[in-house]
C-alpha cells in the first residue's frame, strides 16, 4: 500500500518462511555433502602428511589412478563425438526410429550400472557369446582394461548427448543456413557457427561425463573382477577399506574427491565465464533511431 | 540481375506448398511476394535462394541472369538472404557478423584484413550503426539487429537480395522506419531484391511490383497501383485491405445487389461473357472509402443502414453500419464530410457506392 514505504511485492514471503527454507537448504548441504567431504580429507590426513604420501607411494595406488584417468580419457572423447553426432542427428533430421533412439540414449540412466557390467560379462566373458572367439584371438576384454573402458562408456553415454539435444533443438538451423548462404562450407559452418553456439553446453556435458567416468563403481566393479591390476580408484578404495586399511582408503578417496572438486571448480569457472560473456555490456543500448 | 522462375513446384510430404509457379523479376527491381501464411511465398523465396530444393519437374528451371542455377548450392548462388528472426551469429560481434561472408572465402579470394575492415566500416555507416561494431547481437534492439543482418548479407556483394519477412518481428513504428530506409537503400544500391511479406501495406509501399500469392499459386502480378485498383480476383481485393462484400445478381449488364445497383464498367465487363439478358449471381466489392453516406434518398440506389459505431480517430472517420438483413458495412468518410453530416450512432442513413468491382463465379455452360 501507499503507506508502506518499502514496496512489498506479492511474492514477498514472510521472514520466518525465508529463514526456514534457507536454513533447510544450507543444513542439508552441510550435513549430507560438505561434512562427508571434510571427513574424507580429515581422515586421510589424520595420521599425518607423511603417512598420506606414504600410502600414495605405492604401485597399486598409482596403477589405480592411471587406470581411472585412462578410462575417463578414452570414454569422454568418444562420448563427446557421439554426443555431438547424436544431438545433431536428433535435432536437425527426421528419420524413422528417432524417438526410439532418444529413449535408448537414456537407457544407462534407467538401468542399474551393475546390470550393464553383467551384460558385458555375458557378451564378452569367457562363457559369453563372443567369449570363445575373443579367446581364440587372444583378446582380453573382461577382467582387463578394455572391459573397464566399455563399462565406463556405457554409464557415461547419455551425459553429453542429453546436455546437447535440447540446446541444439532450441537453436534451430537458421544460423547455419545464414552461414551457408554467405558462402561458408559445411565444415566452416560447423567450426565457426555450430560449435561456438554449443560450446558451453558441450563443455558442461563433458565435465559431468568426466566426473561420472572417474567415479563409476558398479559397472566397473563387475567387469574388473577384483584383480589388483584392474582396480580403478573407486574399486581400490573399497579393496583398501575392506582390508582394514582405513588411512590408505581415505587417502585414495581424497584423491578422488580432489578430482571431483577440480571438476566442480572447472564447472563453476565455466558458468562464471558464460555469465561474463553475457554481461559484457559496453554501454547502454542507444535508442532506436533510424532517420 | 534478372531472375526467372519457371514451372516450380514444391511438395512437403503430401502438402503442396508451390504449384507450378512461374515468375520473372527484372534487373534492379524490388519485388514483394505478398500473401497469407501458407500461400507458398516463403517457400518460393527459399527455392530461389537455394535453401529449398524444388520438386523434380522436367520443365522446371531457375535462371539468374539467363544462367540456370537450379543445381547450385546456396553458397554458390551469391544471394544475400535476410531471415525473419535475423539469424545473427550470437557469439560474434556486430563487426564479425558482417565480416563473416568475407572471412570464410577460400584463401585466394579472401580480401586482406585491411580490406575487410574498410568494407565492414563502410557497411556499418550504411546501416547507421557506426561505433557499435564491438557490440554483440544481444545488446542491440530488434531494428538494429535486422540492419546488421542486412549489412551481413550485403557484405558478400550479392547479385540478389532476398528478404524473408524482414520486419515481421518488429513493432509498428520501427517497421515503418525500416521500410522507408530499405526503399532508400534499394534506390541507392539497385540490387535485384525480393521481399516476402504478409503485410499488404508494406508490399504496396516498398515494392516496384507486387506478386500476390494464395494457396501455392500466384494470383496476380502488377505494380502496387495495378493490384490495388485493378485486382484480378476476389482473393486479391479481399487481401489488399478492408472491403465490403455485397451478394446479388447481375441483370442486363447491371449489378443489382441488395438494393444497390451499379452500372459501371466493372459490372459490364464482368458480365460480358454472359448474354446481356442473362441473370447471374455475383459479388460486389466496395472499399470503405468508396462508399458514401446520405441522410436522405436522392434518387440514386442506396441501402438503408443503422449507424452502429463511429471512430473518428484517424485520417478518415470509420463508420460501422448494420443493414436491415443484419449485414455489416464499413464506411470510411473524409473527416469534413463526417462533420458536415453530424452523424450519431443509432440513426438510420442511406449508403451508396461511388465505385465498385463485381466478380461473378466462373462462367459455366
Amino acid at each position: 500500500m501507499a503507506t508502506d514505504t518499502k514496496s512489498r511485492r506479492a511474492t514477498n514471503d514472510p521472514l520466518w518462511l525465508r529463514i526456514l527454507l534457507i536454513g533447510l537448504s544450507i543444513g542439508f548441504v552441510s550435513v549430507l555433502l560438505v561434512l562427508p567431504l571434510v571427513v574424507v580429507f580429515a581422515e586421510a590426513f589424520r595420521a599425518g602428511v607423511g603417512t598420506y604420501f606414504a600410502s600414495l607411494n605405492n604401485p597399486a595406488a598409482w596403477r589405480a589412478i592411471h587406470l581411472t584417468l585412462l578410462a575417463a580419457g578414452i570414454s569422454v572423447p568418444l562420448n563427446l563425438v557421439f554426443g555431438v553426432a547424436a544431438s545433431w542427428a536428433i535435432a536437425k533430421f527426421n528419420f524413422p526410429g528417432k524417438s526410439f533412439l532418444i529413449t535408448l540414449i537414456d537407457l544407462p540412466f534407467a538401468v542399474s550400472p551393475v546390470i550393464s557390467g553383467l551384460i558385458y560379462m555375458l557378451l564378452f566373458g569367457l562363457q559369453g557369446y563372443f567369449g570363445k572367439t575373443l579367446a581364440a584371438y587372444n583378446i582380453e576384454i573382461i577382467f582387463a582394461v578394455p572391459g573397464i573402458v566399455l563399462a565406463t562408456l556405457f554409464v557415461t553415454f547419455p551425459f553429453v548427448a542429453r546436455e546437447l539435444i535440447p540446446l541444439v533443438q532450441e537453436q534451430g538451423d537458421e544460423e547455419e543456413q545464414a552461414a551457408l548462404s554467405l558462402g561458408a562450407s559445411g565444415l566452416a559452418t560447423f567450426w565457426r557457427v555450430t560449435l561456438p553456439n554449443i560450446k558451453w553446453g558441450l563443455l558442461y556435458g563433458v565435465i559431468l561425463c568426466n566426473a561420472r567416468a572417474m567415479g563409476e563403481f558398479g559397472a566397473v566393479s563387475v567387469v574388473a573382477g577384483h584383480r589388483g591390476s584392474t582396480n580403478t580408484i573407486p574399486l581400490y578404495v573399497e579393496v583398501l577399506y575392506n582390508g582394514w586399511n582405513a588411512p590408505a582408503a581415505f587417502t585414495m578417496a581424497s584423491i578422488l574427491a580432489l578430482l571431483g572438486l577440480v571438476t566442480l571448480a572447472a564447472k563453476t569457472y565455466l558458468e562464471w565465464k558464460v555469465n561474463q560473456q553475457l554481461h559484457d555490456t559496453l554501454e547502454p543500448i542507444a535508442a532506436e533511431a533510424i532517420v | 540481375m534478372s531472375i526467372i522462375v519457371e514451372h516450380v513446384s514444391k511438395t512437403f510430404g503430401t502438402y503442396r506448398a508451390l504449384d507450378d509457379v512461374s515468375l520473372t523479376v527484372n534487373d534492379g527491381e524490388l519485388v514483394a511476394l505478398l500473401g497469407p501464411s501458407g500461400s507458398g511465398k516463403t517457400t518460393l523465396l527459399r527455392i530461389i535462394a537455394g535453401l529449398e530444393i524444388p520438386d523434380e519437374v522436367e520443365s522446371s528451371a531457375i535462371y539468374f541472369h539467363g544462367e540456370d542455377v537450379a543445381r547450385r548450392q546456396v553458397g554458390e548462388r551469391q544471394v544475400g538472404f535476410v531471415f525473419q528472426h535475423y539469424a545473427l551469429f550470437k557469439h560474434l560481434s556486430v563487426f564479425e557478423n558482417i565480416a563473416f561472408g568475407l572471412r570464410v572465402r577460400p584463401r585466394h579470394l579472401r580480401p586482406t584484413k585491411q580490406q575487410i575492415h574498410d568494407k565492414v566500416t563502410e557497411l556499418l555507416r550504411l546501416i547507421q550503426l557506426e561505433g557499435l561494431g564491438r557490440r554483440y547481437p544481444s545488446q542491440l534492439s530488434g531494428g538494429q539487429r535486422q540492419r546488421v543482418a542486412l549489412a551481413r548479407a550485403l557484405a558478400i556483394e550479392p547479385k540478389v537480395l532476398l528478404l524473408d519477412e524482414p520486419f515481421g518481428a518488429l513493432d509498428a513504428k520501427v517497421r515503418q522506419g525500416l521500410r522507408n530506409w530499405l526503399r532508400r537503400l534499394h534506390e541507392e544500391l539497385h540490387v535485384t531484391s525480393i521481399l516476402v511479406t504478409h503485410d499488404q501495406e508494406e508490399a504496396l509501399e516498398v515494392a516496384d511490383r507486387v506478386v500476390v500469392m494464395n494457396q501455392a499459386k500466384i494470383e496476380q502480378v502488377g505494380t502496387p497501383a495495378e493490384v490495388f485498383h485493378h485486382p484480378a480476383s476476389e482473393f486479391v481485393i479481399d487481401f489488399l485491405g478492408n472491403v465490403n462484400v455485397f451478394h446479388g445478381r447481375i441483370e442486363q449488364g447491371k449489378a443489382v445487389l441488395s438494393g444497390l445497383a451499379v452500372g459501371d464498367r466493372a459490372a459490364r465487363s464482368a458480365s460480358k461473357n454472359a448474354a446481356a439478358s442473362e441473370t447471374r449471381q455475383g459479388h460486389l466489392y466496395v472499399r470503405p472509402h468508396e462508399l458514401e453516406i446520405e441522410r436522405y434518398l436522392n434518387g440514386s440506389p442506396a441501402i438503408p443502414a443503422l449507424v452502429s459505431r463511429i471512430n473518428p480517430a484517424g485520417a478518415f472517420a470509420k463508420i460501422a453500419l448494420t443493414t436491415n438483413e443484419g449485414g455489416d458495412i464499413q464506411v470510411d468518410l473524409p473527416l469534413e464530410r463526417y462533420e458536415q453530416l453530424g452523424l450519431q450512432t443509432g440513426e438510420t442513413v442511406f449508403v451508396s457506392a461511388k465505385k465498385a468491382r463485381v466478380f461473378t463465379p466462373d462462367y459455366v455452360i
